[in-house]
Formats: C-alpha cells, structure tokens, sequence
C-alpha cells in the first residue's frame, strides 16, 4: 500500500488547527475546532484505509481492484456522530447565549475557590502584619507599667547612686574650673599695669 | 440463546423510541415501559451470566455476518457480570426517578425527554460490555456520551450548560483520540475485530503495538476518569440531576474501566505499559482522596472519591495477574452499587433539605434518622469498614499488590490503604457536620447566584424502596462473597488465557 504525503500532512493541519480552536474560551470557536478536528480523524481514517480503487459492488469491478468498503463505512458513521454532536453543541451554545449574552465557558469551582482564598490570603498578611504591630506596642506599654521585682529595684537604686555621684563630679570639677578662672581675672584685675603690656 | 445477547442492546433503544412516539403523553405506561424494559435487562443478563459461566463465551453474529465483516456480540464472564451489576443498578436508579418524577407533580418534560435519554445511554453501556469490534466500541461510547450529554445538561441551568460544556468537549477529545487509534489500527492490521487483534497484534513490530496500546489506553482513560485526565469528572458529575449523577458515577467509568480491562488482558498482554498504570493507579488514589478530604459538598466529595477509587481498579489491572484482575473486577462490581447507592441518598438529602453543602446542613441525624442510616451503610462500605464488600475488594487487591511483590506493587499498596483511611476521614467530615451536628450551629448563609433547589418536607417513601435494594445489594456482595469471588477469579482467568475469547468469535474448535 503507498500513501500520498498530501492528505496526510491536510490532516495533520486540520487536527492542529482544530486543537487550537478547541483550547479557546469561546463555545463557538470550540465548536469549530471540533468540526475541523473531526474532518481531519476522518480523512486520516480514509487516507490510512487503502489505495483508492473502484466502487466494491460485485459484477462492477473485479475485486482486487476494488476500493476497501469498510473505512468509508466507519468514516460515515463518525460524520453522523459528529454531526449530531455539532447540533447538540451549537443548541448548548444558543443556550449559553440566552442565560449569560456570551459564549465563553466561565472559570469552574475550583478555580473560583483558589481565586477566593488567594484573595483571603492577601488579606490575611495585612491583618498579619497589623497584629504584629499592635503586640509590639502592647508588650513595650507592659513592660512599663511592669513592677519591679526586689532585686531590680535595688539595681536602679545603684545605678541611680552612680549616676548622682558621677553627677556631683561633674559639677565639682566644674566649680574648680569656674573658680580658677575667677582667680586668674581677680589677678588680673588686682595688677592693671600687666595689662595691655608685653 | 445466542439471541439473547443483543437483548441487553436493543431493548432500552426500542424502549426509547416508544417513549418518544408518545411524547407527553399517557404517564402511567411511560414508568412501566422504562421500568419493565430495564426489569427484562437484568432477567435476561443474569441467565447470560449463568451461561456464559456454565458454557464458556457466546456470540451473536447480527444479521448473519461472518466474523470479520459483521457486527459480533460476545458475552464472556467478564461482560456479562458487568452487564448484570448495572442492569440491577439502573433498575434502581430508572425506579427512583419514575417514583421521583410522580411525586413532584413536574411537568411533563421528565419524562418525555429524561428518560429516552437514559434509555439510549443504558443501551450504550450495555453494547460497550458487550461489543466484540472496536468500532462497534467506538458507536457504544458515542450512545452512552450523547445520553450522557443531555442527562447532564437537563434542563439547561447555567451552571448545567456550564459543566456541559467542559465535559462534552472532554468527551469528544476522547472520542478523537479513539478514532485515530482505530485508524492506525486498522492500517497496521486490516482488521477491528477484537478476536482477530488479538491474534494478529502479536505479528506487529514493537514500536507500533506501543504506539496503539497507547492510544487507546489515553482515550479509555479520559473515559475512565484516571488521574492525569480525570479533571473533568469531578467539575462536572455535581451538577447533575441526582438520578443521572447516580448512573454516571456508578456506569460511565466503569465503561472506561471495562475497555482497559479487555485492552490490558486481550489485545495486549504483558505489555510494558503494566509499570505505567501501576504509577497512574497510584497517582489516582492519592491525588483523587486528597480532592475529596478538601471538599465541604458532600457530591463534590463523592466525585472525588470517585476518581480516587477508579485508581483501586486500575492498580488490579496493572498488576497483571489473575489475583490483581480478579479483584479489580471485584472492586468494579462493589464500586458500581455503592458510588450509585451514595449518589441517589445525596438526591434524597438534596431533596429533603435542597442543599448538599455540609456548612449548611446539620442535625439530619435527629431530622431524619432514616435518611442517616441509608447514608451510613454505603459510606462505610465505599471507606472498606470489614466485612463489607468495600473491605473485601481491598484486600484482594492488596492480597495480589503484596503476592506480586516488588517496590512499586507494595508502594500501591500503602497508597491503598492510606486511600482507604482518607476516604474513611473524608466521609466521616460530612457525617460527623451534617449528621452529627446539632442544627444551626454553624450554618452559612446560602452563597449569592446559587440557584435554589426545589425541597419537599415530606419524601415519599417510594424513593426509599430503590435506595434500600441498592443497599441490600451491597450487603449481599458480603454474604455472597464466595461464590461471587470466584466467580469473579474464573472471569480474571478466562481474561488471561485470552483462547477461549478468541476462539468462540473466530468458531475455531
């Protein structure tokens, strides 16, 4: 048997553009996918079913010279079949378009489920992160209000003692520094002459 | 007897049409035509089972055509247990819907346009188990999906027309993928008839028997609902009417399954596309009962479940031993009845209540405690509590994952009962939210663009008659269990051994 590259390669066009058109939204253009894509099968089907040939009858033409009868029966009845699956496609159309004004197929359940908690989700983090917030500010106002144990107040007490000392250190070594300062004016003062002179 | 076969075909497609001719018309013979055209199904595929089991294969050559040119049926242990189950199954079904469909004094259009459909799509069904020709496999499917189509969309609500949508599309991907294996098919071998595969598959080179294994194998599984492709089940099966979610769960899959069965053991034997299922079985289970542990909608979780448990069934065919296969047919058998079962008591919970979401149910246990024990004793068969049926179909399955031996086979096995137990956790959610809980705790405010379910206080008490027999009818499989497993074990035999299948359709010795 020997088989034309044509048909074949026809075949496999119709059977790509049908999947095309089968993998878009829009009812109609599914349905047009599948009429391609159901002419496509059929032609392979005929196109792998032998050479071509006379009609089978007996008495017309001599049998080895005769067409194979029966994938053109299996191809008549697949065109039946899609052509009744057609009808009942454009009706399932026609009512899509009564129900909604469109032919799009919408998302299904699930799809709208994961929608819905991707969206949920979103909104978890934000309420997330505002829960952080306020806890942060709940335990620094605790923490604050908090009484002291025994051994912590004696600690600040300490604490408060060394800061007061280092304060009074301060201020010490400031006044000595003030006084010198005075004493060397009052010599200053006390001998006029030194002034403006050298 | 061979006439028998195509019974199980024929009868809901003349069924269908009758009730068509009617219309609207004369009410009372529309529930007595579906109901004895389906009572007369399952008399007639329970003599074929015995049979078949008794006598080996048959098959009916339609109008008289030898083998490779006309339409064969055959009947094997395998179909005709399948062919059985579900004839009992939608019996059920196709009676709670008739009583349902009384009771709500609805217009007419149940009847007139639900009921053919169903029909047509049972007749599907029936021709998947029964067919013995690919195409002829590919015409079942093409029955059961274009029923299925309008059982799903009925009555064209937005979120029906919506989930139509995905799954039609889906389906018809599927159905393109089968085509295309059946052309490759038949340029490689001449032939669709599943005996002749059988046999002239061995002749083909490596890479080619790969190539079409595959194929179908991505076009039963989409059917199948097997994890890689198993989103669309679960976004679409919810929306349903509850009789049609019922069948679907319990038929629609199983069809898948059932072509994967005949696939995996006749055409392909000891392929090494075993390894494969195994990790999509496992992949299955997991990722399937982690969707159902996360669902607060109780048929959004049995979908879940659903696809999970598909994974039990594909675990025992990828096994490819009599033991795995022998329990997945088993599983098949038990999964039919009770994922069913579940679906019609969610119905009935949707009805009682009209809403089946658990943060807005509560306190049915006190409301209505009957309703609670039908919902108990499927569910704890579908978590396999022992000795229910559920339990026994695992432990086959692990009985043949551990006699297999090897990492992955015990991997599946942990996986198993790791499924088993978050099944288990899963159903136990709901009851303990909308059985257990006292009523008004909790409870949510309906969603806004949810569109209202009719409820009615008072159910009559006709529904509960089917809901009861499925229930029975899983029991049974416990008290039954072993004449019933080795039924099932001759049918995994006579799978493997592949000759009597090939013989009976070819007339050879």
């Amino acid at each position: 048997m020997t088989i034309s590259l044509v048909p074949l390669i026809v075949c496999g066009l119709l059977v790509a553009a049908g999947v095309t058109l089968v993998l878009e939204r829009s009812l109609v253009r599914v349905l047009v996918g599948v009429i391609l894509m159901g002419n496509g099968v059929n032609l392979l089907i005929v196109t792998l079913g032998g050479n071509a040939g006379g009609p089978p009858l007996l008495g017309q033409t001599p049998p080895e010279e005769m067409a194979d009868p029966l994938p053109q029966a299996m191809v008549l009845t697949a065109i039946v079949i899609t052509l009744a699956v057609t009808a009942f496609l454009l009706a399932m159309v026609h009512r899509a378009w009564q129900l909604r004004g469109s032919d799009e197929v919408s998302d299904d359940t699930e799809d709208r489920w994961v929608r819905l908690r991707a969206r949920r989700g979103e909104l978890g983090e934000r309420v997330r992160a505002r829960q952080a917030e306020y806890d942060r500010l709940v335990a620094e106002q605790r923490a604050e209000l908090r009484e002291p144990t025994r051994g912590e107040q004696l600690a600040h007490r300490r604490a408060d003692r060394r800061r007061l000392k280092a304060r009074q250190r301060e201020a010490r070594k400031q006044m000595r520094r003030t006084i010198r300062a005075e004493r060397e004016r009052q010599a200053l003062a006390l001998d006029p002459e030194l002034e403006g002179d050298e | 007897m061979a006439a028998l076969i195509a019974i199980p075909v024929l009868l809901p497609l003349l069924a269908a049409g009758i009730k068509l001719a009617i219309g609207a018309r004369l009410r009372n013979l529309q529930g007595v035509i579906s109901i004895s055209a389906l009572a007369v199904n399952l008399v007639v595929s329970a003599i074929l089972l015995v049979q078949v089991d008794t006598h080996g294969p048959m098959v009916a050559r339609i109008g008289g055509w030898e083998q490779p040119i006309g339409i064969t049926l055959v009947a094997d242990r395998l179909s005709a247990l399948m062919l059985v189950t579900s004839s009992a199954v939608t019996l059920c079904v196709m009676v709670y819907s008739v009583v349902s469909a009384y009771d709500r004094q609805e217009d007419v259009a149940p009847m007139a346009i639900f009921h053919p459909a169903f029909l047509v799509m049972l007749a599907g069904v029936a021709n998947a188990f029964l067919t013995g020709d690919l195409f002829n496999l590919f015409v079942a499917f093409e029955m059961l999906l274009s029923g299925s189509y309008v059982l799903l969309t009925f009555g064209g609500t937005q979120s029906r027309i919506r989930a139509g949508a995905t799954y039609t599309v889906m389906a018809l991907m599927s159905s393109m993928l089968f085509l295309i294996a059946l052309a490759v098919v038949y340029a490689a071998t001449g032939t669709l008839s599943i005996a002749q595969l059988a046999v002239r598959f061995g002749d083909l080179t490596p890479q080619v028997k790969l190539l079409v294994e595959l194929l179908l194998l991505l076009a039963f599984a989409i059917k199948a609902a097997i994890f890689p492709v198993s989103g669309w089940l679960p976004d679409s099966y919810p929306t349903a009417p509850a009789p049609a979610t019922a069948v679907f769960a319990g038929l629609l899959t199983k069809v898948g399954v059932y072509a994967i069965f005949r696939l995996e053991s006749l055409l392909f034997p000891g392929g090494p596309v075993g390894t494969l299922l195994l990790w999509a079985a496992l992949a299955t289970l997991l990722i399937g009962v982690l969707g159902a542990v996360a669902q607060a909608d109780i048929k959004r979780m049995l979908s879940f479940t659903l696809v999970s448990h598909v994974g039990y069934m594909v675990m025992g065919v990828g096994l490819a031993t009599v033991a795995g296969l022998a329990g997945a047919v088993f599983y098949a058998v038990h999964h039919m009845t009770v994922q069913t079962n579940l679906f019609l008591v969610t119905g009935l919970i949707e009805r009682r209540t009209g809403t089946t979401s658990v943060n807005r149910l509560g306190g049915l246990m006190r409301k209505a405690p009957l309703l609670s024990v039908l919902f108990f004793v499927p569910a704890m068969n579908l978590s396999g509590i022992p000795p229910m049926s559920g339990f026994l179909g695992k432990l086959a399955l692990v009985q043949a994952g551990l006699d297999v031996g090897g990492l992955l086979p015990v991997a599946l096995v942990v996986a198993a009962l790791v499924t088993s137990l978050l099944t288990l956790y899963a159903i136990a959610k709901v009851w303990g939210k909308a059985f257990w809980r006292e009523q008004g705790e909790g409870e949510v405010a309906p969603e806004a663009g949810e569109e209202p379910v009719e409820r009615s206080l008072t159910t009559q008490p006709g529904l509960y008659g089917p809901v009861s027999a499925l229930i029975v009818l899983g029991l049974a499989y416990t008290v039954l269990a072993g004449p019933l497993s080795s039924l099932t074990v001759r049918a995994a035999e006579e799978l493997m051994a592949r000759q009597p299948y090939i013989n009976a359709v070819l007339g050879v010795g």
